[in-house]
């Protein structure tokens, strides 16, 4: 495990925040995952270690739970919602359009390592479908066209790097 | 004497039934004493309690009483107190009994939710009961058919999960049969200490999982195929070989060590398939060591002695020895005999003017269910008398002796000497009549050999390290060629000029009661089958060798150190 010292310190005082050891699973699991991006196959042996769990009780908690990823994502993760009212005006277009602009397929890395699209549930905004959270940012109302801005969009700061 | 406390009782209604349980009670334990039947798979009385399975479903209310005055609110119909009763079901596990708490357990919503539940379980469980070694003793088959729809609405495909998973080096999972109960997770986290199993992934995908790396095999991992309700979890040994049907079980007392854990022994036709832990809360609960259910092994292992000669030739030739050397015989008996064997030795020992001497077998305790002393019997010869003290690892004396010679003739019964401290040339020295089940250093020197019976082939009792004496059954015949200890015994005895003793278990044991004291009063057939607690007190002195295991404290400190 390759930490970054300030994700150590933080480690380090969340665990203080319960009252057993343990409760501290899911915040440690968030933590690791913000600083690698993703949970690398060690996490449950070494947050195991923190938490005086057995390394079962952790990885229980990683496949228990959709958002915690075992594998590197692109630069960015595009979550494009999939549930009711977002399908309904047009998620499912929206989708493939981010695919076919980056070459890619639902939960891959883009072959420019820039992105990875992912069909998600609800997003809570559903007065606003379709609705697409790029990082940790959310656009609205986007249909193919605004999809393919928002990929240029991606492309050109991708370029400018 | 100050009368023993009694446990808090609460008085609960059963489907109509009063009946007062301790205080703590569960409903499926409650229920279990007006003998009503609470189906259920997660629960185990031995594990922690988490509801998971929902099977249990109960509904269940309280007494009706006014808010404001507290006073009873009666119903005029009945002339009783009104019941509330709570409009859902509740899990019977997970709900303690309180005072005047009413269940139903036969009532149109505990039916269909006993129903939905079977439905649920049954959605993703294959259809391999033909094939399935669980069969026969499967709790979801025994529960589709006493609580379930009888029909499936199910038009779906199934899941498909790993069918044969290694486990460990004793225990195959097939993950499509899992239902989920969780039983193996907690009984390996809580009583093996060895928390190596978790369900991975989640809803229909939630798959029963070994920590990648790691191995259920600790020797306690078969208690997991034991508790598993269904036909997931497999004994690699069990597998495919016998139906659970065809088999007799004859119960029985694991020999490795003194805890002296029940067992249950499962056999046809003469061949041993499997051992199980019977239930005694006094001794091994529900649990039994792996290495003790492979002791079966022994009796068609290839070692096994058989006789050549008729049993009255050997004794023959065993009368000669000993006329032949009086005063020079030493015998050497065993903690591995049953307490009838080591009656009969005694006289032996005594017939013959010899001192009788035991080995002792010390190994690491590992504070549950196998003790530091590797010996079933040391208490039963104490307790008959064979021995006055503790035996000790080796046979210095009796190698002074040989060497000095004073001693001519050794009768061992069931003891490789050479592995208690005998050299090839002392063997070679003495004349050795040895009584024993299997080939050894001992039995290749020995001039006349008794070809004897493995545990499984004879009946007899044992006294564990709490003092308790237990039984054990005979659950094949004897092996061809072998006879039984008692008879062999027996005959040796009335060879050496002792009196005649009886073989037959039931004649031998008056003998005993009229001999020994502590057993005065019982003959085997009243044993009971959880054995019977002796009066310890005349060896409460004796340092003996056990450190704690589950439900027994040794009196005072180990002195195992001291005696390795």
């Amino acid at each position: 495990m390759n930490l970054k010292p300030e994700t150590l310190s933080k480690i380090d005082e969340v665990i203080t925040h319960y009252p057993t050891k343990r409760s501290a699973t899911l915040p440690l699991l968030h933590l690791i995952q913000e600083d690698v991006g993703h949970l690398p196959p060690d996490t449950s042996e070494w947050v195991a270690a923190k938490l005086e769990l057995q390394p079962i009780n952790v990885l229980e908690v990683i496949t228990f739970y959709p958002m915690f990823r075992q594998k590197p994502i692109g630069r960015r993760h595009i979550k494009v919602c999939r549930t009711l009212s977002c399908a309904l005006l047009g998620g499912y277009k929206t989708c493939a359009t981010f695919e076919q602009e980056f070459h890619t397929h639902l939960g891959e890395v883009s072959p420019d390592g820039e992105v990875t699209v992912d069909f998600v549930e609800c997003l809570a905004s559903c007065g606003t479908a379709p609705v697409v959270m790029i990082d940790d940012e959310l656009h609205e109302k986007v249909d193919g066209a605004k999809a393919k801005q928002l990929s240029d969009q991606i492309k050109a700061e991708a370029k400018k790097r | 004497m100050i009368a023993p406390a009694k446990p808090d009782l609460v008085t609960v209604n059963i489907d109509g039934q009063e009946i007062a349980v301790p205080k703590g009670t569960n409903v499926i334990e409650a229920a279990r004493l007006v003998n009503v039947d609470v189906p259920h798979y997660c629960y185990h009385p031995k594990l922690s309690v988490v509801g998971n399975c929902r099977m249990c479903l109960i509904e269940m209310g309280m007494p009706a009483v006014d808010p404001a005055t507290k006073a009873p609110i009666m119903d005029p119909a009945t002339g009783k107190q009104k019941i509330n009763w709570i409009p859902r079901p509740q899990i019977g596990c997970g709900t303690n009994v309180s005072p005047g708490l009413h269940v139903k357990t036969t009532s149109p919503m505990v039916k269909d939710a006993r129903e939905g539940v079977m439905e649920f379980l049954l959605i993703n469980h294959p259809l391999d009961c033909p094939i399935c070694d669980q069969a026969g003793e499967c709790k979801l088959q025994e529960q589709a058919t006493g609580y379930g729809r009888g029909y499936s609405r199910f038009v779906e495909q199934k899941n498909v999960k790993p069918k044969r998973t290694q486990l460990g080096p004793r225990v195959t999972l097939d993950d499509e049969r899992c239902i989920l109960c969780s039983r193996c997770i907690r009984f390996s986290k809580e009583i093996a200490k060895d928390d190596v199993l978790g369900f991975v992934d989640r809803g229909s995908y939630s798959t029963l999982t070994c920590y990648p790396g790691k191995k259920l095999e600790n020797n306690y991992s078969l208690n997991t195929v034991d508790i598993c309700p269904v036909g997931a979890l497999t004994s690699t040994d069990f597998r495919f070989k016998m139906r659970v049907w065809f088999l007799k079980q004859t119960i029985a007392i694991d020999t490795e060590s003194s805890v002296g854990a029940n067992t249950v022994v499962w056999s046809r036709e003469g061949t041993i398939y499997r051992i199980t832990p019977r239930r005694n809360d006094e001794v091994n609960d529900t649990w039994l060591a792996d290495s003790a259910r492979v002791l079966y092994k022994a009796v068609k292992a290839v070692d096994r002695l058989a006789a050549t000669e008729t049993i009255e030739a050997l004794v023959a030739r065993a009368a000669a020895l000993f006329q032949s050397a009086p005063g020079a015989i030493a015998v050497v008996g065993s903690g591995r005999s049953t307490v009838e064997e080591q009656f009969l030795t005694r006289h032996l020992a005594t017939a013959l003017k010899a001192s009788a001497q035991l080995v002792s077998r010390v190994g690491q305790g590992d504070k549950l269910l196998i003790s530091a002393d590797r010996n079933p019997n040391v208490r039963g010869a104490l307790v008959t008398g064979l021995i006055k003290t503790l035996p000790a690892q080796q046979l210095t004396d009796l190698a002074t002796q040989i060497d000095a010679g004073k001693i001519k003739v050794v009768v061992a019964i069931n003891e490789d000497l050479s592995v208690a401290g005998l050299t090839t040339a002392q063997l070679a020295k003495v004349s050795i009549v040895y009584l024993g089940a299997h080939a050894n250093a001992t039995s290749a020197a020995a001039k006349v050999v008794f070809p004897t019976l493995t545990v499984f082939e004879k009946s007899g009792a044992f006294v564990n390290q709490q003092f308790r004496i237990q039984k054990t059954l005979k659950a094949v015949p004897a092996a061809a060629g072998a006879t039984d200890d008692l008879v062999v015994l027996a005959q040796l005895v009335v060879a050496a000029g002792g009196a005649t003793l009886p073989a037959e278990l039931a004649a031998l044991w008056k003998a005993i009661a009229a001999e020994v004291p502590t057993l005065a009063t019982m003959t085997f057939a009243n044993l009971p089958e959880n054995g019977l607690l002796l009066d310890a007190t005349p060896f409460a002195a004796l340092p003996f060798v056990e450190g704690e295991t589950l439900h027994y404290k040794p009196a005072q400190p180990a002195v195992a150190a001291a005696i390795a």
